[in-house]
């Protein structure tokens, strides 16, 4: 069958939908919305419409990231503007089936928003909404809106027109119009994708590999998961525009195995493909074959390096080895490799389908198009997000973030996970850009966007970076094995109150040696996380190593719990709830904390009737307490 | 055991780069590697069975003790971490008396730590089996690990 063809039958098949007099609902059924109840929510929604006879279309969608409101559902009723509701549960399910299908009220109130064409009074525009506002969505173009396991879906979205575009011109051409998009590497490095395909399409060889890293290791990062489950067809796509551009005939997806629902809608979406001739041999009649193998990753943060991913392919442990030969050169078995990110590959499908010229009017003059993120920790609205390049993180933290949750402060954003660095409140109004963010001393990364606030400490969370890099050094490289480790003993010792004067002088030392001294980019990028706190936050590493004072009260050593004896009302709760038995006071006597007994789990404070709000967490500074328990003054 | 692994053996023969896929198909079948079946895996590819372990070890999928009933995974990748994941995990390691990667005497609980489900704007998380629970707080992590006893 022609592509045209197969594109018909796509758009028969939607239109007949479309033109249904059947309601169509939308569950957001991804990892994301799975965890917060998504499951429940289609079933009461199968069970609530069987029960009232109401015969309506229920489809497993993506994840649209707004992680905050899932579970997410979008209800269109014939001739009526598409709705999206938040924070779904099987009770509001009953509601809207009875109030809005049964009756005609849409129920404004527990509407977000209405997506695409048409209003309704009282609901504002979808992507209207203050943390859609700034986004442009192309990576993440359907997620939310398709079934990810319907191919048709996909193709009257105008999915594979891409590939079918591609097929029409040259290899080389298709380089020259990635090159025109100017798309540059979302692994992190970002490296330009064209030159990485001309490399590999100019090695010889007629055996060449094409590898779509999907070994989504950076703690914080769930962008990659998103694209898999929610859109998995655009991957797929993306790897034959890569594969007939770089002459690959083999092909690999090299996914972690933490992602079930990714793996399975892969291997869904391949059948599919296979049976409409866009997998295997001769595809869409056009003579170009291409074979693609799933490739379960087993749980090494190293793979995610290009020569250490090569190598558990081959079923090796994964260690880098140095570069050159690189990848295109001699990659898999071999054989010239290219090896793209999930995010780069979802953008070239969508580049080919709509023109470089297109994609390249977002972003900035270096850094071309859109970067999705996973937008999480203390703000408000946590979710993933897709933004031009070139926005500020202000606008990403306060505008499409909401601002840091229960209106603290806020301490730091840390890009780019444990090879990226800290910003601090002072590089807020920096331009995400690639260069930008490596001049700040951090990196793009992957998409990884984590916020802290002033209960972060910022030592503890550098500390927190290491631990698992240190973890995850593969052991090759001595600077990097035994560096990181010199580096994680300092900061723990640093966070236990035992820090020295010289410390920070070290951590520069072994940062700088570990960085200089590693093959791979793990070892290379390892020390960011340290050597940016240092250069933003060396007030708190100082407080703890002069002052010994932990400022966001966290590091244990350091805070010491005491009860006010002017607000203690003696009710004995606290005492109570002690794991240690470190309180003494009876009923109606104000209470006191043993410390030296006292463990410092907090127990007391969680507690603690909030109307008396007794207990204190400081660091550093001592609370002048009664030796022994006293009789509560009632005035109070 | 031969017999019992020439199943799940035998879609491997004559592929290239497989013995990572064959060693997730034995922990499946298993739910972890024993020896007999790493010295199978040995033969049948025929390599030393300490190139095996060399590759087993190194990636932390694998495991060489058999799993408790259930599996409790606690998260603490960096959103976890940030809203608390520390604290979780230490509840579950009172609840359970046992530390990060050991099983219960009982064999009805196995803790582990796993740096990120990708569930970050959940945070934090833990997944017990196959069921994710999102924004953990102490008291309902315990409360839930009773709910499996």
């Amino acid at each position: 069958m022609s592509f045209l063809e197969i594109q018909d039958r796509a758009k028969r098949k939607w239109s007949e939908l479309e033109r249904g007099s059947k309601p169509r609902i939308l569950v957001g059924t991804a990892t994301c919305g799975r965890s917060a109840g998504a499951m429940e929510v289609l079933e009461a929604f199968e069970e609530e419409l069987r029960k009232r006879n109401i015969d309506a279309v229920v489809m497993q969608v993506g994840c649209v990231g707004l992680c905050f409101l899932e579970p997410i559902v979008d209800i269109i009723k014939p001739g009526k503007p598409r709705i999206c509701y938040g924070e779904v549960t099987p009770e509001i399910v009953s509601e809207l089936v009875r109030d809005y299908l049964v009756e005609d009220n849409p129920r404004p109130d527990l509407a977000l928003g209405t997506v695409g064409e048409g209003m309704l009074e009282g609901i504002p525009r979808f992507f209207d909404l203050p943390m859609l506002k700034s986004q442009v969505r192309i990576v993440l173009r359907n997620c939310g809106s398709l079934d990810p396991e319907d191919i048709d879906q996909y193709i009257v979205c105008g999915g594979y027109s891409g590939i079918a575009r591609a097929l029409e011109i040259s290899p080389e051409e298709v380089i020259e119009e990635i090159k025109k998009s100017g798309l540059r590497g979302r692994g992190g490095a970002g490296f330009p994708t064209w030159l990485k395909w001309q490399f590999c399409n100019k090695a010889p060889g007629e055996e060449k590999y094409l590898v779509c890293n999907a070994d989504e290791g950076d703690p914080g990062a769930f962008m990659n998961r998103s694209v898999l489950e929610g859109d998995p067809h655009a991957v797929l796509e993306g790897m034959l525009i890569a594969a007939y551009a770089t002459g690959a005939t083999h092909g690999y997806i090299y996914c972690r195995a933490e992602y079930p629902l990714a793996l399975k809608r892969l291997d869904i979406a391949m059948r599919k493909m296979k049976e409409y001739g866009l997998l295997g041999e001769n595809i869409l009649g056009t003579g170009f074959n291409f074979d693609l193998k799933i490739k379960e990753g087993a749980g090494a943060f190293v793979c995610g390096e290009e020569t250490a991913l090569m190598a558990s392919i081959e079923g090796k442990r994964g260690m880098p080895r140095p570069r050159p030969p690189f990848p295109a050169q001699a990659g898999i078995w071999g054989k010239p490799t290219n090896i793209n990110n999930v995010e780069t590959i979802a953008t070239v499908a969508a580049i080919m389908q709509k023109g470089a010229g297109w994609y390249a009017q977002y972003g900035t003059e270096k850094s071309k198009g859109t970067k999705t993120f996973a937008l999480a920790g203390k703000v408000k609205r946590t979710g993933l997000i897709e933004v031009p390049l070139g926005i500020t993180l202000r606008e990403i933290v306060y505008d499409i973030g909401g601002g840091i949750a229960d209106d603290r402060e806020f301490k730091a954003v840390q890009t780019g996970g444990p090879s990226g660095g800290c910003l601090s409140a002072e590089q807020l109004d920096l331009p995400v850009d690639y260069e930008t963010l490596a001049q700040a001393g951090s990196i793009m990364g992957s998409g990884g966007m984590i916020v802290a606030d002033e209960n972060t400490c910022i030592v503890d969370f550098t500390r927190f970076f290491l631990t698992f890099t240190q973890a995850e050094s593969c052991g090759k490289c001595v600077p990097c094995r035994v560096g990181t480790r010199q580096m994680l003993d300092i900061l723990d010792r640093i966070t236990r109150g035992e820090g020295r004067e010289e410390d920070i002088d070290k951590l520069y030392q072994l940062a700088e040696t570990v960085r200089d001294g590693s093959l791979c980019a793990l070892g290379g990028t390892a020390p960011n996380p340290v050597l940016t706190t240092l250069r933003y936050f060396l007030d708190e590493y100082e407080a703890h190593i002069k002052q010994k004072r932990c400022p966001a009260l966290v590091c244990k050593e350091l805070i010491s719990y005491y009860i006010d004896p002017d607000k203690c009302q003696g009710c004995m709760i606290c005492a109570r709830n002690c794991p240690v038995e470190a309180i003494r006071g009876g009923k109606r006597m104000v209470h006191i904390i043993d410390q030296e007994k006292c463990i410092k789990c907090g127990n007391c404070l969680d507690v603690c009737p909030p109307r008396f709000g007794a207990v204190r967490k400081v660091s550093g500074e001592k609370f002048e307490v009664p030796d022994e328990p006293t009789p509560v003054v009632s005035a109070k | 055991m031969g017999s019992e692994l020439s199943g799940v053996l035998v879609p491997f023969q004559g592929e290239k780069g497989t013995l990572i896929p064959i060693l997730q198909a034995v922990q499946a079948k298993f739910g972890y590697l024993p020896e007999e079946a790493v010295f199978e895996v040995a033969r049948f590819l025929d390599m030393p069975a300490s190139e095996i372990y060399g590759v087993a070890t190194f990636y932390s999928q694998f495991r060489f003790t058999p799993p408790g009933k259930h599996t409790v995974k606690v998260c603490l990748g960096t959103a976890c971490y940030v809203r608390g994941g520390a604290q979780i995990m230490e509840a579950i390691e009172t609840e359970l008396g046992i530390k990060a990667g050991e099983t219960t005497p009982d064999m009805q609980f196995g803790l582990e730590r796993v740096a990120c489900f990708g569930c970050c704007a959940l945070a934090p998380v833990i997944v017990i089996d196959d069921t994710v629970y999102s924004k953990m707080t102490p008291g309902k992590a315990k409360e839930i690990i009773s709910s499996y006893k």
